[in-house]
């Protein structure tokens, strides 16, 4: 089991290289959307530094779930999926290890792009490493739930928008405690209260929606 | 349309069959059984009340026209899709069929050595001179390492058909395998599965191509127009 876990991640590593445009899009649109809230909201300090955690992680969260629309697409109308449904390992484990590949290649690529991002909107570097701890606990949640959503709608034409509508009230606690850490870490609060939140969130997550998601994958073969 | 040999339990009807008949079945294990499959689509029935079996040696080849439902009957059969009503068994659950569907499960941005290696991790794991030597036995030889892309779409369904030259399940269920495929692999693709059959093999397929190898034991199962 563990063998096939890690030809899987082989495999979708080896995906992703060929195929760069697919890793850079988040990342990008990542970029782009925090490089505009400066023009749009004015360069004061004061505001954009009070604004930034807040910013940071709406603009992380909608980077996920952009790049989380065609997780399972590919695969589905190449017939793999058919292939994994019938496969002699449990499906929630190839299901696993299928959103930790793109969690290991996109999300974490967004965790190292963010204090870059962070110090342009003038978040003091003190900060940072709450950023990278409530980053890299709250990323692989929304990445597991966002692959719920995906695995149910794989099977639509225009799946991207129910995406959104299922996936984003999902999302509510991660963005509050991950913004909430930052926000307490920025006017000098304790912040392990949250951070521990987050930890647990992704614990429950990497326990309980490997199920769902195989779960939303038969339903959408079997279709 | 029963077949009476004692060991043996080629049958299929389209109609509620006489039930004593199942006891038969007991006997000889069958590697896939069908009582009572109704295929609903899109509220139209496609096919109600079809028992089939197939055991060691046999092979069922599913006819009928476009839209008669031979994709969701061995959709159904390999356990990818709920039938309305009515139960299938297959020997040994997922892992005792091979299921080859029109979408084969190649990635075109694979190599077909990596494509069939991972195939081959999800089911059975091969090394990679078996994988080599199915490649060579389809005529892929040469094209091991080359993007799938690059191949054409028969070059692509001969490396979905490699999988057929491994370690593999006994009970092999393939959707339209010919698709795509020049007259030369047809014919060493049809010797296969008779082969294959004559091993204690059985065979599931679909095709609108009329075979011109088939071993001792086969069937045709006519499914109907759409209505």
């Amino acid at each position: 089991m563990g063998r096939v876990f890690v030809s899987l991640i082989v495999r979708e590593a080896r995906l992703l290289c060929r195929r760069p445009a697919e890793l850079a899009n988040p990342l990008v649109f990542f970029a782009i959307v925090i490089a505009l809230f400066p023009l749009a909201i004015g360069p004061q300090t004061s505001l954009l530094q009070s604004l930034s955690p807040g910013l940071i992680w709406m603009a992380a969260l909608l980077a996920v779930l952009l790049s989380l629309d065609d997780l399972f697409r590919s695969d589905f109308e190449d017939g793999s999926l058919e292939q994994w449904v019938l496969s002699c390992h449990p499906l929630s484990v190839l299901a696993l290890a299928k959103v930790a590949a793109h969690w290991l290649f996109s999300g974490l690529a967004l965790v190292v792009i963010a204090p870059v991002l962070a110090l342009m909107l003038g978040l003091p570097g003190r900060c940072l490493p709450v950023l990278l701890g409530s980053l890299l606990l709250g990323t692989p949640v929304l990445s597991l739930l966002g692959a719920v959503g995906a695995a149910l709608t794989v099977g639509l034409k225009r799946g991207g928008v129910l995406l959104a509508l299922l996936i984003l009230p999902l999302y509510i606690p991660v963005l509050i405690l991950g913004s909430g850490a930052l926000q307490a870490n920025l006017q000098g609060l304790p912040v392990a209260g949250h951070l521990l939140w987050l930890a647990s969130l992704a614990v429950l997550a990497v326990t309980l929606t490997p199920f769902a998601i195989a779960a939303g994958l038969r339903i959408s073969v079997g279709e | 349309m029963y077949n009476p040999a004692p060991s043996e339990c080629a049958h299929l009807s389209c109609r509620p069959s006489s039930r004593a008949n199942s006891g038969n079945h007991v006997v000889s294990s069958p590697f896939l059984e069908a009582v009572a499959v109704t295929c609903e689509r899109d509220g139209r029935v496609l096919f109600e009340d079809l028992n089939l079996c197939v055991g060691a040696g046999e092979m069922l080849q599913v006819t009928g026209p476009n839209g008669s439902g031979k994709t969701s009957l061995l959709r159904i059969l390999a356990g990818l899709m709920p039938a309305a009503s009515g139960e299938v068994r297959v020997r040994g659950g997922a892992e005792g069929l091979l299921w080859i569907g029109h979408a084969a499960g190649i990635k075109a941005l694979l190599t077909p050595e990596e494509n069939l290696a991972w195939l081959c991790a999800l089911h059975r794991p091969a090394d990679r001179d078996s994988v080599w030597r199915a490649l060579a036995a389809v005529g892929l030889r040469g094209y091991e390492d080359v993007p799938c892309h690059t191949l054409s779409a028969g070059q692509q369904r001969r490396v979905a058909l490699a999988r057929l030259y491994l370690d593999a399940p006994a009970l092999w269920i393939l959707d339209e395998p010919f698709t795509a495929l020049d007259r030369q692999a047809v014919d060493g693709l049809e010797a296969h599965l008779a082969e294959h059959c004559r091993q204690s093999g059985a065979v599931v397929l679909t095709t609108h191509h009329a075979l011109t190898v088939t071993p001792e034991r086969y069937q045709d199962l006519p499914l109907g127009t759409p209505t």
